[in-house]
């Protein structure tokens, strides 16, 4: 009993004692529950470095911001959308009417919108690293940030939802959807503001790190234990969470930084994936005999 | 070549900010190796010296890096002036380029001299010695900085002695007017309450001579990223020691400090202006003024607790 106890005190105690422990909880598992499936969808596409191209693909709209509101953290982050969502709607039009893919249009444009971010910036004559401003540390979560992630992650879950079935048609088969009279621009564009919006959002109360590495690294591993998307999508949701609780355990008992730590579990939970799910390295090591025989 | 030599002592009369009305040519080129200094040099040689701080204001003289007008500056000084006690390694570097062969005030000579406190510090590296150096932060000893600077003048240049003198008595009076105010003010709060975390060690003169203790922010002091219990260690220490108020600046993140105060709830001061002037439009464009508004900051978190 006693002993219970203690192991109680010690897996909720950091959360009883400190609000920042909290916010930190809260926001990395709305986090999980809306980015991590978004991930799974990019990865369907093919489009897994996708949140690393926007994280600097959102610097022109940053220092936008800046100049004409100054330093203030919802113009910065507003700006930031703007630039993401233009990037990735230009990068889509590219791909849709030429040659090129999704991810080689996308590289094109985002290193031109990175290039002008810092002619901007530059121009202005500014010293400060706006970026650094706009991005933000799992433990410094306000109310603001909290609010901004929760209503983000929110209205996420509701329209992946909502867009499901086009949006899974769009991943696998575009042109069916196309042939069929469906609206597979409307559908991509859709799904490509969510994922700009969860990025941006997370970008500016947690971090880039762990923006992208809690969208990534879950969907990535979530595809090696399930056939089908739905599983998929739950299972990544699930691991992020899980990573992110562990992490914060981790930093609170072993002081290392937040947010690396919880990529770090994440990246743990991944590698287990790769041994031990069904779709890995041991499963398939065991089945091999029965298919030589 | 003349017209270049023309430009050059133009930039530095310009950069000297203390060009009056008197000629350039007559007045002494002083340099000082930092902007505290150079505004003490300059209340104590009003208008026979012309005085140039090597590090200016708003710059930081820990991560100073000379450069060849610095260089100049000092091969054409009459006299140079530093603070010592380890606070500018990088002067005998700049003498010896200049190839500067006069006298060189050590300004703290005489001063009672603290040991530094022991923090973990990343940048720690820069200083020498365990001497704290930041020993103009108690305006006694500023008194002793001026005196020095009185005999160092008096030496160089004999005809101005009594006018040096006269300037530095009348500095030193307001000087301890300061100090005196200062006590005055502290006095209103029992010591207990005096405390103050800051992630500057610049105050250990400071808060010997007041009796303000202040206390290094344990972990999250760095521009490194902090962990869960970094955070966590100085909310309790805070709550523990029931401090009043937290002055803390390089923190890479300023979101973070706002929580950490809110959470510990204790308020969240402004920069206090440790080894530099600000420019002459902020709020710290003399030593007296920086002292004062460094002082009125901590009255006015101490006060809001």
């Amino acid at each position: 009993m006693m002993l219970l106890h203690d192991v109680l005190q010690w897996l909720i105690g950091p959360f009883q004692e400190f609000s920042f422990m909290r916010r930190a909880l809260v926001a990395t598992l709305a986090l999980s529950f809306s980015s991590a499936p978004l991930g799974v969808l990019l990865t369907l596409r093919r489009m897994s470095l996708f949140g690393d191209a926007l994280s600097h693909a959102v610097l022109p709209g940053v220092a936008a911001g800046f100049i004409f509101f100054g330093l203030s953290l919802p113009a910065l982050s507003i700006g930031g959308f703007i630039a993401g969502v233009i990037v990735v709607t230009l990068a889509g039009l590219v791909s849709r009417h030429t040659e090129l893919k999704e991810d080689a249009s996308l590289a094109a444009v985002y290193v031109v919108a990175l290039a002008l971010g810092v002619i901007l910036i530059s121009g202005h004559g500014t010293q400060l690293d706006l970026l650094h401003i706009l991005f933000g540390n799992v433990l410094g979560v306000d109310t603001q940030g909290l609010l901004l992630v929760a209503g983000v992650s929110s209205l996420s879950v509701v329209l992946i939802a909502a867009l499901y079935r086009g949006l899974l048609l769009e991943s696998f088969d575009p042109s069916f959807l196309a042939a069929s009279g469906g609206r597979g621009t409307l559908y991509q564009q859709l799904f490509l503001m969510l994922v700009v919006m969860n990025l941006v959002a997370s970008f500016q109360t947690l971090g880039t790190l762990m923006a992208v590495g809690l969208m990534m690294l879950p969907a990535v591993s979530s595809r090696l234990w399930h056939d089908s998307l739905p599983a998929q999508l739950l299972n990544s949701a699930l691991q992020a969470a899980l990573a992110g609780y562990a992490g914060l355990m981790f930093s609170y008992y072993a002081s290392v930084p937040s947010g690396p730590v919880i990529i770090v579990c994440a990246g743990g939970l991944y590698f287990l994936s790769l041994m031990f799910a069904p779709r890995g390295w041991l499963p398939r090591l065991l089945r091999r005999p029965h298919l030589r025989a | 070549m003349k017209l270049l030599r023309q430009c050059l002592l133009a930039a530095a009369v310009l950069w000297s900010q203390a060009a009056s009305a008197a000629g350039v040519d007559q007045r002494l080129p002083v340099v000082a190796s930092f902007s505290i200094l150079g505004d003490i040099v300059a209340n104590v040689g009003g208008d026979r010296v012309a005085v140039v701080s090597l590090v200016g204001p708003d710059q930081d003289a820990h991560v100073f890096e000379p450069a060849p007008d610095h260089i100049k500056m000092v091969a054409r000084a009459k006299l140079v002036v530093v603070n010592g006690l380890g606070f500018e390694g990088w002067m005998e570097r700049v003498v010896q380029a200049a190839g500067y062969r006069g006298e060189i005030v050590v300004a703290s000579n005489g001063i009672a001299v603290r040991d530094r406190v022991e923090q973990e510090h990343g940048g720690e590296a820069e200083h020498h010695g365990k001497n704290d150096p930041h020993a103009w932060q108690n305006p006694a000893n500023v008194v002793v900085y001026t005196r020095n600077i009185i005999a160092g003048l008096s030496r160089l240049d004999p005809a101005g002695a009594a006018i040096y003198q006269r300037n530095g008595d009348a500095y030193i009076t307001k000087l301890n007017a300061l100090d005196a105010w200062a006590m005055q003010q502290f006095a209103q709060f029992p010591d207990a309450k005096r405390k103050v975390i800051t992630s500057h060690d610049a105050f250990e003169y400071f808060g010997a001579h007041f009796h303000v203790k202040f206390l290094a922010a344990q972990g999250v002091s760095t521009d490194s990223e902090p962990s869960a219990k970094d955070v966590a260690d100085l909310i309790r220490q805070i709550r523990k020691e029931k401090i009043r108020a937290i002055f803390m600046e390089n923190m890479s993140n300023p979101k973070l400090l706002q929580q950490i105060s809110e959470e510990a709830g204790v308020s969240l001061g402004v920069k206090l202006y440790a080894d530099a002037l600000s420019q002459a439009d902020g709020p710290a464009p003399t030593y007296l003024r920086l002292m004062r508004y460094n002082i009125e900051q901590i009255l006015a978190q101490l006060k809001l607790n």
